[in-house]
């Protein structure tokens, strides 16, 4: 986790290691007596702001995978619509998918953007309770790439946090992008102060998605992060016509359950394939209200209620990060 | 290093990259497939994995965990041929871990860092066509095995897709990077397109339809061709078979095929 810099000299130890600026690569390196100072080593002192940012959002919840594809974009979008249903609840969605934000687009806020004000940011609102916040809304087209390397990214998940004025929230959901790399390292260690409620984990039903959402689930527990439970998504299709039911994405190694059992963590649902999530995404709306009465719809908020209880039995401040 | 004194890509004769901005979409599936298709046309193939946290070629080629091992001119490749033929090499990180559970958690120098390693250093020995397979995004993977292989040369990249506007909106993205790159797009291939129903033979666009020839046309590039989501496929990767021998007979095979030739064809090889 040492954090080198993209111009750092060969064999860097890392600005944060024990080692900075006393092993032999930092000879002649600028930094070196800044790095042997030990001031590198003290925390960002944006962590200290975000907490205090952070006061008043109540719930922290993020969604990750090691696999791409699966459906966190998708979850993330359709949990914070069902949590906002109920208008007594403030509900903010931040996307720190820097390279591939499809947040937008599925947020229906496509071409929408965002406005400074005395207090920062202002996120994008879908309804009176529901912000959303995501690198879509600074780019002009929507063919503009985010050609950027770990420290910009990082510094945007920073912005984010810091800068964005959310107001009074009761659940701030984080959708990720896929890996164990520089945002996931960010989210967790800017909001250290602040506490993360937990992480639900979203996979398919295959082995070859199965084994890198394993190594989410290591990062998870390296970085102390608790984990809320396990979603299968794309868990079998029902063919419209015959209403025979095919695996897709088949679980050759049992699926969630038998990952769920081997590693101890709870299941909290399958969502089928139905090709109407899918179309709502494109069209910006939301599943749950388009089709309500679908077994799909049905799964998602049997997994939202779960969510719901768990953060009502955990309070943030409790959990330490 | 080798005997030319120039490096290991020396006798590689075309790099194919194989991009998307969208996760999950295909791009080790498709790589695989071509991969397979190459060399059942005779040619010599590698494929370098450069997505570091989450490896996946190595369990669609039922390669198992073999050790890497060192020769004078660098990592000597895995072969995943049956009959040691040598003609289907692969380099992975998956390989170098000693628990593959174990999560790479590393920042962007430090994967940059042994992507320059995995180009420079793999004593891939004589090749027709070394394919890359890439995690999502346009970061440091992505700059760092462009800049690493510009010593040598790149024909260009493959852009796989699925069907729905937001997959298509972050391959989008990646066309953009690559003509900021000055990288060649050869094609967008659009994949999971269309379900046949085992059972009633109904086509159902889980994913939607059309996306992936739509982008094709909207940005000037070849659409090399669309290969449906078939469970048949997806179980050979998951067990390691190789699908284009087992089920010669179904459309997804001819659908990669077809996407095979074409790509033989535009590199001359």
């Amino acid at each position: 986790m040492a954090d080198v810099p993209n111009d750092a000299p060969e064999h860097c130890p890392g600005t944060s290691s024990d080692q900075a600026g006393k092993s032999s690569a930092c000879q002649g390196c600028p930094n070196q007596s800044i790095c042997a100072s030990g001031a590198t080593k003290a925390p960002d002192p944006a962590i200290e702001e975000i907490k205090q940012k952070m006061t008043s959002v109540k719930h922290k919840i993020l969604v990750l995978s090691g696999k791409g594809g699966v459906g966190k974009s998708t979850f993330s979008a359709h949990l914070s619509h069902a949590l906002a249903s109920d208008s007594s609840k403030e509900v903010a969605l931040l996307d720190v998918d820097i390279c591939g934000p499809s947040i937008p687009k599925i947020m229906g806020l496509e071409g929408e953007q965002v406005h400074q004000s005395g207090s920062g940011w202002s996120p994008v609102y879908v309804e009176d309770n529901l912000a959303v916040m995501s690198i879509g809304f600074l780019l002009s087209s929507p063919d503009d790439a985010v050609i950027w390397r770990g420290p910009k990214k990082n510094g945007m998940i920073k912005q984010f946090l810091r800068d964005v004025d959310w107001g009074e929230v009761d659940y701030l959901i984080v959708d990720t992008p896929p890996g164990t790399s520089d945002e996931h390292l960010s989210i967790v260690q800017y909001l250290s102060g602040a506490g993360i409620d937990g992480a639900v984990i979203i996979t398919t039903p295959q082995e070859v998605s199965l084994q890198d959402v394993r190594k989410e689930i290591r990062f998870c527990k390296k970085v102390n992060l608790p984990i809320l439970g396990v979603i299968e998504n794309m868990s079998g299709f029902v063919c419209p016509k015959c209403k025979n039911t095919s695996q897709i994405f088949p679980p050759t190694t049992g699926g969630a359950q038998r990952m769920c059992e081997e590693l101890n963590l709870p299941l909290l649902g399958r969502i089928p394939l139905d090709p109407r999530i899918g179309k709502s995404c494109d069209e910006g709306k939301s599943f749950l209200t388009e089709v309500p009465d679908s077994p799909a719809a049905a799964a998602y908020q049997s997994i939202v209620q779960k969510i719901r209880d768990y953060c009502a039995s955990h309070s943030a401040s409790d959990v330490s990060c | 290093m080798d005997g030319s004194g120039k490096g290991n890509l020396d006798q590689v004769k075309h790099v194919l990259l194989v991009l998307s901005g969208k996760g999950g979409v295909g791009k080790s599936t498709i790589t695989t497939e071509l991969a397979l298709a190459f060399r059942h046309a005779g040619k010599k193939v590698g494929i370098l994995d450069v997505d570091l946290c989450g490896p996946s070629i190595p369990r669609m080629l039922s390669v198992g965990k073999p050790e890497v091992h060192q020769c004078d001119s660098g990592w000597v490749p895995v072969y995943a041929d049956p009959q040691q033929q040598q003609q289907l090499a692969l380099m992975s990180i998956a390989f170098l871990l000693e628990d593959s559970d174990e999560a790479v958690i590393w920042r962007g120098p430090k994967k940059t860092a042994l992507i320059g390693q995995f180009v420079s250093d793999v004593a891939w020995g004589e090749l027709d066509i070394l394919l890359v397979d890439t995690p999502p995004g346009t970061s440091d993977e992505h700059l760092a095995v462009l800049e690493n292989l510009r010593k040598h040369r790149v024909d260009g990249a493959v852009l796989v897709t699925t069907p729905q506007a937001v997959s298509t909106g972050d391959v989008r993205r990646e066309i953009t990077f690559c003509k900021k790159t000055n990288l060649k797009i050869l094609g967008i291939v659009e994949n999971m397109s269309g379900f046949v129903c085992p059972h009633c033979s109904e086509c159902s666009n889980i994913f939607s339809k059309g996306g992936g020839e739509e982008l094709a046309k909207l940005t000037g590039s070849a659409f090399l061709g669309s290969v449906p989501l078939d469970p048949l496929l997806t179980e050979s990767l998951e067990e390691g078979r190789d699908f284009l021998q087992a089920f010669p007979e179904s459309s997804t095979f001819t659908a990669i095929s077809h996407i095979a030739n074409t790509l033989l064809n535009s590199l001359n090889a």
